[in-house]
């Protein structure tokens, strides 16, 4: 796989939250991380951008091992995250957030800007709006616009659809296919288990830290287990 | 019913005691206050050094002065501090950068709480203040030479005809032009500039601008260099303007910290809002009106007191008060900063 985090073990300097957890996600595919409160998802994500140091495993990106690598180097290997909250910039514009998350890059930008718009079309029309002043839903389109600047290879994304209504989040996992289908790595963590289950070409199911069950978006949607124990039947 | 030259009378006394006094003093705050707001958005701390990094700066340029005169270099009808000032600038950046290496970074990289920072830029405070006075003494200075007046009083009243008269001093209006010009190239540095917009990145969010690979050491050195250039500028400026004594720019905390509050803390817009609002605000409660007055109202009614809501010793009571009505009705300020905590 493009991206993975191999026996990862650690937390954030007490008790482990995440032991012997494996995530993997390649090119071109939407990897989803799901499983009930506490399960150490976004922990599990976190490690693999380096925002907590694992005391066991490895990450690799694409034949490189990344393990060391502090999140700002792992951005500048082509790693692009978007967190959950206070991910945009709220007293910049629109515009100035996409400029934002080009910073490392010294080339043209504009026609990256103009990708991102044809992804997001209500972005051109509120570029010089200031993201603070946007509804949940479109600050989150901002959100991973900003990342997508830098023209990653894989997009991480930590609960995208947290607090935004069913039908803006169709929209949003729709925009998310679209970015998968240029050929990105896409890997996020989701509360909303069975949308986001239909959209993963490769799911993973932690339970207490571990990985629990695991599988593509298809079977884990069908699975009896899964089913049972947290999509409601 | 008060005649027409009585009225202009009445405003030219106004322009000359309130109007053009507070809209230097106000544009003097306005820098200093910046400076505050700006060290508060990217380095989170209120500080309390701001004060006597402004008398450093002036001290520098003083010295600077007196170097290109012994040269007998000036600058003509305005003065020479002038252009001492770049220099000067030079100086007080590389000493605010000395001190960020080795206090402020100290605690940052430590991850220190504010109120930490905030105690240490209290000891800051006292050594610069301590050098300040090492090199200057604590004495009075005037370092103002050129063309004192643009406009003299008596000039006013020969070419007007009228009773009261209106003096511009060359300092007042360089230092509204200064802080003009100064404040301009800082908001468009801010708005436009590729490493403007990363300031306002990482005072807006921090753990983002890191994500997008902005480099943190690269804006606190930027911050420091125009924190020291707006403290020295506003710095000299009141030192032209009214005098030089150290002590002075102390007290000048009070009301700089009153405008960056009552603006908005982190906001530029808010601290030069901030800082003409306590200027007006402090000159005109301690202006005596009675002569406003009788210029107004018939002879029989003309008052018996001075009319005046504040004696001058109380001036720092107003910025005071402004302070403490803003942080118990509106703590975010005019423009809606951050909260102090």
């Amino acid at each position: 796989m493009y991206l993975i985090g191999q026996g990862m073990t650690g937390g954030y300097g007490g008790a482990d939250i995440i032991k012997d957890c494996t995530i993997g996600v390649d090119k071109g595919e939407i990897a989803v991380i799901v499983g009930p409160n506490g399960a150490g998802k976004s922990t599990a994500m976190k490690a693999m951008l380096g925002m907590l140091t694992i005391r066991q495993g490895h990450v690799r990106l694409g034949d490189k091992d990344i393990t060391r690598l502090t999140p700002q180097a792992r951005v500048g290997e082509g790693i692009a995250f978007v967190p959950q909250t206070n991910n945009v910039f709220t007293g910049m514009s629109v515009e100035e957030n996409l400029e934002m998350g080009a910073y490392l890059r010294r080339d043209d930008i504009r026609h990256t800007m103009a990708q991102i718009y044809d992804l997001f079309p209500i972005l051109k029309e509120k570029r010089r709006q200031n993201a603070g002043e946007l509804s949940g839903g479109q600050r989150q389109q901002v959100a991973v616009g900003r990342a997508l600047m830098t023209r990653p290879s894989v997009l991480m994304l930590d609960e995208p659809t947290a607090g935004v209504s069913p039908i803006v989040m169709g929209e949003l996992f729709d925009r998310i296919i679209e970015v998968r289908d240029t050929g990105l790595a896409v890997l996020m963590v989701e509360q909303n288990a069975r949308q986001a289950l239909e959209i993963a070409d490769r799911g993973y199911v932690l339970v207490g830290g571990v990985n629990w069950r695991e599988g593509t978006g298809e079977e884990l949607l069908a699975n009896p287990e899964v089913r049972k124990s947290f999509l409601g039947g | 019913m008060p005649e027409a030259t009585d009225i202009l009378n009445a405003l030219v006394l106004m322009t000359n005691f309130v109007f053009v006094p507070a809209l230097a003093y106000g544009s003097q705050l306005a820098l200093g206050a910046l400076g505050v707001t700006l060290v508060f958005g990217i380095l989170r701390f209120a500080n309390f050094a701001h004060g006597d990094l402004m008398a450093f700066g002036t001290t520098i340029v003083i010295l600077m002065t007196w170097g290109l005169q012994a040269q007998g270099i000036t600058a003509g009808p305005v003065p020479t501090a002038l252009i001492a000032l770049v220099p000067a600038i030079l100086v007080t950046a590389i000493a605010a950068i000395l001190i960020d290496r080795s206090v402020f970074g100290f605690y940052r990289k430590r991850r220190a709480a504010p109120v930490v920072l905030v105690i240490a830029s209290v000891g800051v405070m006292f050594m610069l203040s301590a050098i300040v006075r090492f090199i200057m003494g604590t004495d009075d200075r005037r370092f103002s030479d050129g063309e004192r007046f643009i406009i003299r009083a008596r000039e006013f009243r020969e070419m007007t005809g009228l009773d009261e008269g209106l003096a511009i001093q060359t300092t007042q209006a360089l230092t509204v032009g200064v802080a003009i010009v100064t404040v301009t190239a800082l908001f468009v540095f801010l708005r436009r500039s590729r490493t403007g917009k990363a300031m306002r990145a990482y005072s807006d969010n921090e753990d983002l601008a890191l994500l997008s690979g902005i480099n943190p050491d690269r804006v606190v050195l930027i911050t420091w260099i125009i924190a020291a250039a707006l403290a020295t500028i506003a710095g000299a400026l009141y030192g032209l303007d009214k005098s030089f004594k150290p002590f002075t720019y102390f007290q000048l905390l009070l009301p700089i910290f009153a405008a960056a509050i009552l603006g908005g803390i982190g906001q530029p817009i808010g601290a030069v809002v901030g800082g003409y609002i306590v200027a007006f605000s402090e000159v005109m409660m301690t202006y005596a009106y009675k002569r406003f007055a009788t210029y107004l109202v018939p002879e029989t009614w003309a008052p018996e007191g001075l009319l005046q809501f504040l004696g001058t010793d109380y001036k720092f009571a107003v910025s005071f008060i402004i302070l403490v009505v803003v942080l118990l009705i509106r703590p975010t300020g005019i423009f809606r900063g951050a909260v102090i905590k």
